[in-house]
């Protein structure tokens, strides 16, 4: 997966990069001053191998280095990866691609004055894959493919793995995996790190005010010589979108780095003119609505194909993306991705065609063929305004256009993920997939009936062996094709989930914070460590 | 005097447990819990494995009847847990939230009494007049409007009048910094909600002035007073106002406590980091140590303001008797 | 309530001479001019609310993006909004909503207040303790945690929304409902019904609770502006009423925070009409309250 053809890989680039204004490169950093900005979640712990919200990345991320990371000088790549804590290119994988080797930096010290060796990688990778008894591990699953991790000398690590595999980098990349030091878990124990912070990052703890605020100083012995330029930063606690945006428009706050609706973009825009830069990408969360197939009449294909079908995709994505952080019409895979379906392919899905009206005849008969024609039903919704009640909102107009009553049922974040997981009583529910790292061979696992984040109620055996014929096949050919038919089955011949339109991402800042790049996740690139203010 | 305190106090007992089992049982039977949540940032994906262990840590695994019993005879050694979301103890959470709530109650109760004392005594004074209408109405209105909604327009007033006017856009700071460090900063960012939240209060202490005053305004002594001769401002002043500030002290004082912890929405608004932002996240979080101690806390503040007004009420009007 | 309620038979509160209806009413808007306009604001608000479907052209659901953010103009009066649905349309279709939330919360509430109110008045002693007990819980309980814990466990949606606002409602009701009936019970007549061996419910019913007929109407009208109010403040926190229904909390909540700048009509109108809303019905409430009671006025 990490040898794509330099065509294929450079139009994903080019795709990506959308930035309004371009951040510019011709200037020197300058050093000094604190950036200021807005989170809209609030911080369980801050052990990032247990955790899962952007809410505690965006504030604690700039603490701690990673073995490698997404290239902050192009991270809207969805294939570009370099060294943090390693040295030199990224390794190749050798034996036949079992195995990768890291050289791991010197001279790099913890905020404690520790230097950091191979064992501190080894335990950090040690407890995230193969956490003791007892001790949480969110990601635990990312890394299946993981035979060992060794350490045969200070500053050499060693993966070995069972079987080659393309979603191996991607994961090691993931920016929960803060690396810690093998002193601190030894001598404090895995709970420590909820509470305490000492890592390698370019800022040093200072100071976090629960459900206020978080501040960071600049680390004077950060690896990256010169780095970081600012002195500091203070990651203020905003849950309302409304303060986030008034933030900004007021100088409370110099940018949040989540993502704000189009129309507070150019609210911002026309009140400030230039003082705004705008940065935009796509964004590698989408929403999907999932039929429940233990409740009846979704057990019918044909029921399922007709909601799809009636549902205007590229009329949605000129429209909805005005008023909510949805816009691209894409298959399962991220659309800038090289293994995502080009326009032609998508146009021959269910509900992707561009003659809306002859789409919404077909699934009218086909309601009729199933005697369902005008049924209605009830849409589960999770309580959260962008995108999630916009989207139901126009998903509910598009199946009122094809003769479907639809009702909207919307649920708080705890009681919404209590209905799919466990009561399981819905009839159609919006559903998401929201991942950090780009990582399409393990992200499409969504769509299998035995996955543990699918909640459709259903097994499809052709769709599991597409599965895993896609995840052993050699060539990135071979890939493409075979996730063509998988997509095709999941969204088109079975309709087992409908995707409705991938996110997008929208960052209006000051303009004077320069140098950081909008990423095609909020979860990437906050380490901040070339972010620097024109001031 | 003593027996009575000692009674009013041994009534609240009941009243506080039947709040701790009420706030316990309504999270209980809220569906989802906190590790879910809070494992599924990403994708809605988590481990059932690793839920399981979230649980147990969290002492969620136990049954419900020693679940409640912690929670009880967690005030006997002054241990009331640790929050859910943050593992912080729960008193910490609490004292750090507690001194902009209080400020923000201090400060709108300024202001209401500011706002209502005087409006309500010409309201009274000048009854069925135009003036009394117009105070009315400005009364009524201010039970009326939505706080929210105030908020929001407030915010919006300020961005853009001062961008009109100044050229550059101003809000009020979004993070809190105490009175005792930056007094300029602290009211800075507070005048606004106290406004807000205290044109509301006003308006309930500003009919309650009026009312009262009406009512004192017909009893006998007034009308001697009157007949003496005297001027119409002592009468109020000394006569009539005296008497007629029980009801409006009560008022106030119920408004205040309610303040404490009622502040749920207007803090969303002006981002404020207090007791009701606070409640608000923890319910949506299912952190249930949490809660349950805000809530008992809220309670207890309403059973004590509730003692006090009593006791208040009795020291004000030597008529009334503790019965 | 320190005042000694004046015991009046039930027949006594029927005006004895009959003046033709229009010249008594002409008489108490002109005692109470500030009620009368606040009784002319709640009789637009039931007008819009019935006769919705005539008064507009457009549908307060369906989206129409040909038309999303308009300002306001002859063709929509008050502006669109992220849908393209026309605002107007949305606060005259609200208007049902929040008249269904108001007056069924009002009505459920004040009714329930009634019963335990007078009941625990009446039976007095262990009973009454006990009940006062109950009441005292669920008033200290804060309101608004009341309500987010009721819409989290049982759902959103219009009917769980009054629900949610109804149950604080019946303690408050109940405590000003048995304030005012305890002191009626020592009066002699309920005495004598009782000595004349009358059934409990005849004498609750008959004797009691036409005499705490004053400050139960005054809760209730105080109630319907309150549950307003209420639902507006739980939409806004996301936990009211659900798109795509109507509902003036609920327009003001999400986008219309996010839109105020360059389309203010969007959150300024439906503000308008709650506080218009709730407005009519506390001025409405007050004069009520001068009619029927001038004695209780600081409640």
């Amino acid at each position: 997966m990490m040898r794509f053809t330099p065509k294929l890989a450079a139009a994903a680039m080019v795709g990506a990069s959308l930035g309004l204004a371009g951040p510019a490169l011709a200037q020197t950093p300058k050093p000094g001053g604190v950036l200021n900005f807005v989170v809209g979640s609030t911080i369980p712990s801050y052990d990032g191998h247990r955790e899962t919200t952007f809410g505690m990345i965006h504030p604690i991320r700039p603490l701690y280095s990673l073995l490698i990371r997404v290239n902050p000088e192009n991270p809207s790549s969805p294939t570009d990866f370099v060294c943090d804590l390693c040295v030199g290119d990224l390794p190749k994988p050798t034996e036949d691609g079992t195995k990768y080797t890291f050289k791991i930096r010197e001279g790099v010290k913890f905020h404690d004055g520790t230097p950091l060796t191979s064992a501190d990688v080894k335990a950090t990778y040690d407890r995230i894959i193969f956490p003791p008894e007892g001790v949480p591990s969110a990601r635990k699953a990312f890394f299946t493919m993981v035979d060992s991790v060794t350490a045969p000398d200070d500053f050499t690590v060693e993966f070995k793995l069972k079987y080659p595999s393309g979603a191996f980098i991607p994961a090691l990349a993931t920016p929960f995996n803060f690396v810690y030091s093998k002193k601190d878990l030894d001598t404090h124990g895995h709970e420590w790190h909820t509470k305490n912070v000492n890592g390698t990052g370019p800022f040093m703890f200072v100071q976090h005010q629960p459900g206020a605020y978080v501040e960071g100083k600049r680390n004077p012995n950060y690896h990256f010589k010169g780095q970081p330029y600012l002195d500091g930063y203070k990651a203020i606690a905003a849950p309302k979108m409304a303060v986030r945006l008034q933030a900004i428009r007021g100088d409370r706050a110099a940018i949040e780095f989540r993502g704000f609706p189009p129309k507070a973009r150019d609210d911002l825009v026309s009140a400030l003119g230039d003082q705004i830069t705008v940065q935009e990408s796509d964004w590698n969360c989408v929403l999907m609505a999932t039929p429940n197939q233990k409740v009846k009449p979704f057990d019918d294909p044909r029921v399922r194909k007709a909601l799809t079908l009636s549902v205007d995709r590229w009329g949605g994505s000129k429209y909805l993306s005005e008023i909510a952080i949805v816009k691209t019409v894409g298959g399962v895979v991220f659309p800038n991705h090289p293994l995502a379906a080009s326009e032609t392919e998508l146009l021959r899905l269910a509900g992707y065609g561009k003659d809306i009206e002859a789409s919404r005849a077909e699934a009218r008969k086909l309601l009729e063929e199933a005697g369902k024609a005008g049924m209605s039903f009830e849409l589960h919704n999770r309580g959260v305004d962008q995108p999630y009640k916009v989207v139901g909102t126009w998903l509910i107009d598009q199946w009122a256009k094809a003769g479907l009553d639809v009702q909207q049922r919307v649920q708080p974040t705890g009681p919404f993920y209590d209905t799919l997981r466990k009561k399981k009583d819905f009839e159609v529910s919006i559903d998401f997939n929201c991942q950090s790292v780009i990582n399409p061979l393990a992200d499409v696992s969504k769509f299998l009936g035995s996955a543990g984040n699918n909640y459709g109620q259903y097994d499809d055996p052709v769709l599991e062996d597409l599965f895993s014929k896609m995840q052993r096949a050699g060539s990135e050919a071979e890939q493409y094709n075979l996730m063509r038919r998988y997509e095709n089955r999941a969204l088109h011949e079975a309709a087992h989930e409908m995707i409705t339109l991938w996110w997008y991402k929208i960052n209006p800042h000051r303009s004077y914070v320069k140098g950081w790049k909008i990423a095609p996740s909020h979860y990437l690139n906050q380490h901040l460590d070339n972010v620097w203010l024109d001031q | 005097m003593s027996k009575y305190l000692i009674k009013r106090l041994l009534l609240a007992i009941p009243t506080l447990l039947g709040a701790a089992l009420l706030v316990f049982l309504l999270l209980r039977a809220v569906p989802g819990d906190v590790c879910e949540i809070r494992l599924a940032g990403t994708g809605l994906y988590a481990d059932q494995e690793q839920i399981d262990l979230c649980r147990k840590d969290l002492g969620m695994d136990k049954s419900l009847p020693l679940q409640f019993w912690d929670f009880i005879s967690g005030y006997a050694t002054w241990d009331l847990g640790k929050s859910m979301w943050t593992g912080k103890p729960v008193t910490y959470e609490i004292a750090i939230r507690f001194e902009l709530s209080l400020q923000v109650a201090i400060m709108a109760t300024v202001v209401a009494i500011i706002i209502a004392i005087p409006l309500g005594i010409i309201s009274a004074v000048k009854q069925d007049t135009w003036i009394d209408y117009v105070v009315r109405t400005f009364a009524v209105a201010g039970i009326a409007v939505p706080s929210f909604w105030l908020g929001i327009m407030i915010i919006l007033g300020l961005l853009i009048f001062t961008q009109k006017f100044f050229g550059v856009p101003w809000m009020p700071p979004i993070d809190f910094v105490s009175f005792f460090d930056d007094p300029v900063r602290n009211m800075s960012q507070l005048i606004w909600p106290a406004v807000a939240t205290g044109y509301r209060y006003s308006a309930v202490a500003t009919r309650m002035t009026r009312s009262a005053l009406l009512e004192v305004l017909r009893e006998d002594y007034v009308r001697t007073a009157r007949a003496k001769g005297l001027l119409e401002s002592v009468v109020i002043n000394r006569h009539a106002l005296k008497n007629a500030l029980l009801p409006v002290v009560t008022i106030i004082a119920l408004e205040f406590a309610f303040l404490m912890g009622g502040l749920v929405v207007t803090e969303q608004v002006f981002n404020l980091n207090g007791i009701g932002k606070l409640f608000v996240e923890s319910v949506l979080q299912h952190d249930f140590t949490l809660t349950q101690q805000l809530v008992m806390l809220v309670v207890l503040i309403f059973v004590l303001t509730n003692l006090v007004v009593d006791l208040l009420y009795a020291w004000l009007d030597p008529r009334i008797r503790y019965s | 309530m320190s005042t000694p309620p004046i015991a009046v038979d039930p027949t006594d509160l029927e005006e004895a001479p009959r003046r033709p209806l229009l010249e008594r009413l002409w008489g108490l808007s002109k005692g109470h001019p500030l009620g009368a306009a606040g009784a002319l604001v709640v009789l637009i608000m039931i007008f819009a609310a019935i006769f919705a479907p005539w008064l507009t052209p457009y549908d307060p659901e369906s989206n129409s993006f040909e038309h999303m953010l308009s300002p306001p103009s002859t063709e929509f009066w008050l502006g669109t909004d992220q849908f393209g649905r026309d605002i107007l349309t949305r606060i005259v279709y609200g208007a049902r909503t929040a008249l269904f939330v108001g007056f069924t919360c009002a009505f459920v509430g004040s009714f329930a207040g009634l019963v335990l109110g007078v009941g625990s008045a009446y039976f007095g002693g262990k009973t009454d303790l006990f009940f006062q007990r109950v009441m005292d819980v669920f008033m200290a309980f804060p309101l608004i945690i009341m309500a987010l814990a009721i819409v989290a466990t049982l759902g959103t949606g219009t009917d769980k929304v009054i629900i949610a606002i109804t149950i604080p409602f019946i303690p408050q009701c109940a405590r000003v409902v048995r304030s005012s009936a305890l002191s009626l019970r020592e009066i002699p007549y309920v005495d004598a019904a009782r000595a004349c061996g009358f059934s409990h419910m005849r004498i609750i019913l008959r004797h009691m609770v036409p005499n705490v007929m004053a400050p139960f109407l005054i809760m209730l009208t105080t109630f319907v502006g309150q549950a307003i109010l209420l639902e507006a403040s739980l939409s806004y926190l996301g936990l009211g009423v659900q798109e795509p229904t109507p509902a003036w909390g609920l327009m003001l909540q999400g986008g219309a925070e996010e839109y105020a700048e360059s389309a203010p009509w969007v959150p300024i109108f439906p503000g308008l009409a709650i506080t218009l809303a709730v407005f009519g019905f506390n001025l409405f409430g007050d004069a009520l309250r001068d009619v029927l009671d001038p004695r209780l006025r600081n409640r």
